[in-house]
Order: C-alpha cells, then sequence, then structure tokens
C-alpha cells in the first residue's frame, strides 16, 4: 500500500506451484475489480489459473512489460513483477492483506 | 473419498529431489524437476531422464499367443520379428480405443505389451476376455519398474552402463540384457520424438538403476524430467494421448493413426466398425493447428470454423522448442486439412488459429 494504492501480485509460492509462466492477462486502466472476484490470469505451461482481487478499487496501472516477458513473474513476484496498481476504495477492509514483507515471515515459519 | 495415490519404487528419490508431485491417472507422479521448459529444452539438447514406472505390462504366452494379439491389436503382432516392437490399438468392437499401446514380440510364444497407467486393468480385462485361444494373459504391471532416457546424448549415456550394444539396437526393436547391474528389458522406444530407450527392470533395482543413470548421464547433460516436459515432448512430435486426442468415442482413422490399422491379417476386434466407418466416410479428423492471435488453445477449448462450433481442442500447450502456441483438435472432415483459418474460443473469446501439418517438431538424424 502507498496511500490509497495497492501494488497487486502473486506469491513466490504461487508462481512456484504455476511453474513456467508463459502468459498474463490483466485488465485494462479504469477497470473496476472487486474482493474474490477474478480480474485476469496467468498462464503456465500446463494450466491457466484467474487471478483473484484481494481489495476493491480500480485498476489506475498495469504491468506492461509481462505481456512480452511473463517468466518475470516467476523470477521476481514480489519485486519487478507485480501485476496491477489499484486504488483501493475508501473505507475498504485492508485487514487480509498481506504485504510481501509479511508474507515471507509467514511462509517462512511454515517451513 | 478417492482411493490413496499408488507410488512407484522411485516416489521417495522424486520427493527427495524435490520434484513438484502430481496426481497422474491416480498415481503420485513427478510432473516437474527443475521446472517444464528447461527440461523439455534438456531433451531436445542433451538427454532426460523419466521415471516411467506407472505404465502397466500385460503378458501373453503360449502356442497361439501370437493369434491373440493379433485379434485384440490393430497392427499386426503376428508379423514382427523376436526383438522387435510396434505401436498398435486395442479396439472395442463399436471401433473406438480401448487404449493406444506398445506391443513386444520376446518370442514365437510370448508378447510383452506395455500399456496406459490409467487403462491397465481395463486393458487386462479386455483382453482376457477375448482369449479364445491356446495361450494365458497375465497382468504384470508389479514385476516391473520402467525409466525412460530420451534425448540426443541418450545412446551414449546408456552405453556405459551396458555391454549390450545399443547401437545395433534399431528404432523399434529391444533387446533383453543387464543394464547398471540388473537384468532388463532395453527397448529403443519412446515418447519424446527424440533417440532414446525405455528400460523395464524389477522394481526392486529401481532406485540403483535410477541413480547410475543420473551419475552417468551427467557429463552428457542429463537432467531427471517430470510428466509436464514428457507431455510437452510428445505433442511436439505428433504423438496421440490417450484419453485427448484418442478414447473410446474416437477411431483409428479419425485420429489419423490409419498406418496401425491392418484389415490384411484377417478378423480383429473392431474391424467389422472400421471397414463399416470406411464405407460410410469419416466425418472428423485430427488436424494439429497454431494459435496466431494470442493466447493458448487447451484441451477441452471449442473450435469455431466459420464461426460455428465445429470441433474441440484435445491437448494444446506453449511448444518450448518452436516459441507457437500448437495443439490438436477434432474437425469436420472437409476442413481438416493443413492452412485452414479457425477460431479457438479462450475465455470466451474466439481468437484466431490455423491448421498446420504435423508433427510440429521432427529431429534432425534418423
Amino acid at each position: 500500500m502507498e496511500g490509497d494504492t495497492a501494488t497487486i501480485g502473486i506469491t513466490f509460492h504461487a508462481q512456484h506451484e504455476l511453474g513456467d509462466i508463459v502468459y498474463v492477462d490483466l485488465p485494462k486502466v479504469g477497470t473496476k475489480i472487486e474482493t474474490g472476484k477474478g480480474f485476469g490470469s496467468v498462464e503456465s505451461v500446463k494450466a491457466v489459473s484467474d487471478l483473484y482481487a484481494p481489495v476493491d478499487g480500480e485498476v489506475v496501472e498495469i504491468n506492461d512489460a509481462l505481456a512480452s516477458a511473463p517468466e518475470k513473474l516467476n523470477e521476481d513476484p514480489h519485486g519487478a513483477a507485480w501485476l496491477i496498481k489499484a486504488r483501493v476504495e475508501k473505507g475498504a477492509d485492508l485487514s487480509s492483506l498481506l504485504s510481501a514483507a509479511d508474507y515471507q515471515t509467514y511462509a517462512g515459519a511454515e517451513e | 473419498m478417492s482411493a490413496p495415490l499408488k507410488r512407484t519404487a522411485l516416489y521417495e528419490v522424486h520427493r527427495a529431489a524435490g520434484a513438484k508431485m502430481v496426481d497422474f491417472g491416480g498415481w503420485e507422479m513427478p510432473v516437474q524437476y527443475s521446472g517444464l521448459i528447461d527440461e523439455h529444452k534438456t531433451v531436445r539438447a542433451a538427454a532426460g531422464l523419466f521415471d516411467v514406472s506407472h505404465m502397466g505390462e500385460i503378458e501373453i504366452h503360449g502356442r497361439e499367443a501370437a493369434k491373440l494379439a493379433d485379434f485384440v491389436t490393430t497392427n499386426r503382432a503376428s508379423r514382427l520379428h523376436k526383438g522387435q516392437a510396434q505401436y498398435s490399438g486395442l479396439l472395442y468392437e463399436h471401433g473406438g480405443f480401448v487404449d493406444d499401446i506398445l506391443v513386444h514380440k520376446v518370442a514365437d510364444d510370448a508378447f510383452f505389451l506395455c500399456v496406459n497407467a490409467a487403462n491397465q486393468e481395463k486393458d487386462f480385462e479386455h483382453i482376457r476376455a477375448a482369449n479364445k485361444f491356446d495361450c494365458t494373459v497375465d497382468f504384470t504391471s508389479e514385476s516391473y519398474a520402467q525409466l525412460a532416457i530420451q534425448g540426443p546424448t541418450s545412446r551414449e549415456i546408456a552405453q556405459r552402463l551396458t555391454e549390450v550394444p545399443l547401437s545395433e539396437i534399431k528404432y523399434y526393436w529391444f533387446v533383453d540384457g543387464v543394464f547398471a547391474d540388473a537384468p532388463a528389458r532395453i527397448a529403443r522406444t519412446g515418447y519424446t520424438g527424440e533417440d532414446g530407450f525405455e528400460i523395464y527392470i524389477a522394481p526392486e533395482f529401481a532406485v540403483r538403476t535410477w541413480s547410475a543413470i543420473i551419475n552417468a548421464g551427467r557429463p552428457f547433460g542429463l537432467k531427471p524430467c517430470g510428466l509436464g516436459a514428457r507431455n510437452t515432448l510428445r505433442l511436439e512430435s505428433g504423438m496421440a494421448l490417450y484419453g485427448n486426442e484418442i478414447s473410446a468415442s474416437t477411431s483409428p482413422f479419425e485420429a489419423g493413426l490409419e498406418w496401425i490399422v491392418r484389415f490384411d491379417k484377417g478378423e480383429f476386434i473392431g474391424s467389422a466398425a472400421l471397414r463399416k466407418q470406411l464405407e460410410k466416410g469419416l466425418t472428423r479428423k485430427l488436424t494439429g493447428f497454431e494459435m496466431r492471435g494470442r493466447g493458448i488453445g487447451r484441451d477441452g477449448y471449442e473450435v469455431l470454423v466459420d464461426g460455428q462450433p465445429a470441433g474441440w481442442v484435445t491437448s494444446g500447450s506453449p511448444s518450448p522448442t518452436l516459441n507457437r502456441n500448437i495443439g490438436f483438435c477434432y474437425l469436420p472432415l472437409a476442413r481438416a486439412r493443413p492452412g485452414e483459418k479457425i477460431d479457438i474460443v479462450i475465455r470466451n473469446q474466439p481468437i484466431e488459429a490455423e491448421t498446420v501439418r504435423t508433427p510440429f517438431y521432427k529431429r534432425q538424424s534418423q
């Protein structure tokens, strides 16, 4: 989160489960996203997986670089290979969001 | 609710090596090791080692073993030489596939069948029920582990582990000998489109033999591979997969496998239905395609011809070798030829594709 803008991506664990990612389909800027609803998809060689929005909001930026280099999602899902930035609605419940740093702590504890 | 997954003798080896395991037709199998694309390219450029011990084995023994083999399969098993293998079909009376299999002639009175994992019990019952001949049918899957070494360096690697002169084994022939100190059936067969060997050994030797191949293969670039790469490799090479290109509701002619149907050998299970199908004419045929628009036409997706539903994708995937999105689909006969513009419905959007000649990939030598 930066101000009211959330940067949304997939976790390292998710990219690992998917395997080699070959396509990323992202919504257009201006699209409304809704918690728990699909906003795009990622495809690995083996399968298609829907992307689910973690918050209500509106897409303000998409990571265009992923269209030509989807494999970046395997390499740096918590960094350069973010998916979309969304302006989060006022008063949205952000308690279930996990930052990349929190996620690492959480995933580390699982091992 | 489902039955526990079956495991091969190499299950612990896969787990210890960090392979990703999935349910594959009731078997807990490695889908990938280092990564599907990396494994795929390794098999094309060097060699890969696959655990395919989930595959089933059925053996026919007795004076009329060849007669039963001819009666239950589409290809001409009785014309095989000792030590020769052939690709063949097991059909129902109605002409659809029970399975696609490899038939090996071990001796005049002994045939060894390698069948698909998920079909093995069904295949055995089918063959046993058809056995009106002086021979026995045995289900011997538990007596074998099967390892596949595939890729251009596979012969050099395998040769370090056996005194059997491997260069003398022709494609689709096999030799019984000793491999990595274990009694083995060494067949020059495979499911990747590359040169290679499929090695049948007793399960108790599986771990040792696997390690021996990994060690011998290291200087030759060999890597362990999962079933994910096996699928993309076979697809590029234009090989059918049971449950996708072929099934109980598709015939060998529809699947482009007329070359495994030998009417000249006499009656066999399904031959009457196949003759009738030829007389009436086919209505659809399996066709290769490449995506032209952005997207991957995947298994089960609908295919449109002139904007109308006309068929379905049987297998579709990115091709790691060609860097294109390829696949097979069933199309009405008149359009089942290269150069046709079709659309594949990907998440409710028709995306352009074009039919192409197969195989998508063919290796240089041989």
